[in-house]
């Protein structure tokens, strides 16, 4: 019966198809243009990371910004503009905008709170738990949580890990030392590189599960 | 078990089998009295070959819901996504989605190149995001982030002019970034991508 509905249904769209004139748009008319300054800015960011920051999963996956401290976000903006950070997308991006306007977009981000974007396959929590409160001392793997915090929400230049994409926690850890940290050793990045060296592309995962579905 | 009872039975059978497959073939069809039979897209049809099944999935449930309400949805699909089980819509999606897509190239030559630019890089001053991003760096798409390559020029600059002049607002974040667009800028990415094939690595 449904079917029927539906074939009836269609059949009515198929005659005003056929039968319609040519409808294009008229390519005359203006747009209006988003406004400039530090409001339109913002919103630009948030097309690619997410309404409210809470990242997103494109064909690249873009992090999240939400809750993020300030000055976590403006060394990273500063990173991608001298190319320290290799990222062809964000370096474009940063040189849209002046370093003056740096801190303004960390703050605004810094003070969004939605929930995480979720996604992440389930089954290896507990090894990532495990991981990040208690390091793997065996392997030379510091405790996660000496530096981002117990609750994962970092400060100043070290990163929030909560909520961040699964996705993007697992590319960032697995490519660290071909994207991070190119301006040298006195680069704040380089703390992360015996971290990155001893953990497997398993425990990677595990971490990257647990951290990215807390709040 | 007598004879006339298991040729009753093979009866069944093949009615059972022969049923769905032949409601799927009546809708098929039906969708391509407009959109092509081979789904290569006609007139104001979009192209569905090649397009990503998720992105199909769900435009089919926003036309059913009338989320998606930019003038020709709303003529169009509309109606035919009236009564479409979701069931029928994802072997719909499963069928178009596995189609081998050609490229249309109905877009100014002459605009290529500005379309390309805006494509891979945005433009930063102007707070456009580059394309490549989201929609992947051969506009194939991925998951339900829709191929863009090689749709028709008149689609692509509707779709986007529709969004520019606040139609179809359901979604994000295309609404934003249309706006963003200027006229010339909106048939510089229609054209450049109305020439772009499906890639060699997807072959
Ligand atoms: C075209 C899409 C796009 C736009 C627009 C965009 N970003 Fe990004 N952003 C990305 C991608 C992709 C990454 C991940 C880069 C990587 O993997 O290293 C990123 C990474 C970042 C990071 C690093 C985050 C981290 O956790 O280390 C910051 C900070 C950032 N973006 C800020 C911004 C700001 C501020 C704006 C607006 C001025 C902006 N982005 C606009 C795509 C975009
Ligand atoms: C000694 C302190 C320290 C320890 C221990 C540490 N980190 Fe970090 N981590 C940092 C700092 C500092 C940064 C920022 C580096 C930069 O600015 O590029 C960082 C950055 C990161 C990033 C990048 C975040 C982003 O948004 O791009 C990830 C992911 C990360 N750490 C994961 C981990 C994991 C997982 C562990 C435990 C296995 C760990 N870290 C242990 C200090 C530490
Ligand atoms: C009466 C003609 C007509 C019929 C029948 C029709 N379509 Fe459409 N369809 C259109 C038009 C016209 C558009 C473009 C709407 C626009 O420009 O926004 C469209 C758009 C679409 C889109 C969105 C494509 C995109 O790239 O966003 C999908 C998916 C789609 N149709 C699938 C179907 C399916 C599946 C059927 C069969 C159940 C079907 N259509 C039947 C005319 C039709
Ligand atoms: C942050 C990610 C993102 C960026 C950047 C992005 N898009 Fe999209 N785009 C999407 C999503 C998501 C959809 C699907 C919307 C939906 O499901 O309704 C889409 C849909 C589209 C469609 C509709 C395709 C169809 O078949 O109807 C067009 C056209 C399009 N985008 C063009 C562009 C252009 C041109 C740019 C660059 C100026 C761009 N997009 C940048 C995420 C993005």
């Amino acid at each position: 019966m449904r079917a029927a509905h539906w074939r009836v249904a269609l059949q009515a769209a198929l005659a005003s198809f056929l039968t319609a004139a040519t409808l294009s748009a008229d390519a005359g008319e203006k747009y209006v243009h988003a406004a400039r300054g530090a409001e339109a800015k913002f919103e630009y960011c948030t097309t690619c990371h997410g309404p409210s920051a809470q990242g997103f999963r494109g064909f690249y996956v873009m992090p999240r910004l939400a809750g993020q401290p300030a000055q976590y976000i403006e060394n990273q903006l500063l990173a991608f503009l001298q190319q320290r950070r290799r990222n062809p997308v964000m370096a474009n991006v940063a040189h849209g905008i002046t370093p003056s306007m740096f801190p303004a977009l960390a703050k605004r981000m810094s003070a969004l709170n939605p929930p995480p974007f979720g996604g992440a396959p389930s089954g290896e929590a507990a090894l990532g738990r495990e991981i990040f409160a208690h390091g793997l001392p065996d392997q030379n793997v510091p405790a996660c949580s000496a530096c981002h915090g117990p609750d994962a929400k970092g400060q100043r230049e070290i990163p929030r890990l909560a909520g961040q994409l699964y996705w993007y926690m697992v590319q960032t850890l697995s490519l660290w030392n071909s994207e991070r940290g190119q301006g040298g050793r006195e680069d704040i990045s380089w703390i992360m590189r015996p971290t990155v060296a001893n953990l497997t592309p398993k425990q990677i995962q595990a971490v990257a599960e647990y951290v990215s579905a807390l709040r | 078990m007598s004879r006339i009872l298991r040729k009753i039975s093979v009866l069944t059978l093949a009615l059972l089998i022969a049923g769905p497959i032949w409601a799927d073939e009546l809708a098929i069809r039906n969708c391509g009295w407009c959109h092509g039979m081979s789904g290569q897209g006609y007139s104001k049809a979009p192209r569905l070959a090649g397009q990503r099944r998720d992105y199909i999935v769900n435009q089919l449930r926003a036309f059913a819901t009338h989320q998606r309400d930019e003038t020709l949805g709303v003529k169009y699909m509309w109606n035919a996504t009236a009564n479409l089980d979701p069931l029928t819509a994802g072997k719909l999606a499963d069928y178009f989605s596995a189609l081998p897509p050609e490229a249309m190239k109905d877009g100014e030559s002459d605009l290529v190149v500005d379309g390309r630019a805006i494509f891979e890089n945005g433009v930063p001053d102007e707070n456009i995001p580059a394309c490549q991003a989201c929609h992947g760096p051969q506009a194939q798409g991925v998951r339900a982030l829709p191929r863009l390559g090689g749709l028709s020029f008149l689609y692509l600059k509707r779709r986007l002019e529709d969004w520019a002049q606040g139609r179809d607002l359901s979604g994000t974040p295309m609404p934003r970034i249309a706006a963003a667009l200027s006229p010339t800028q909106i048939a510089a990415l229609a054209s450049f991508l109305s020439f772009v094939e499906v890639g060699a690595s997807e072959r």
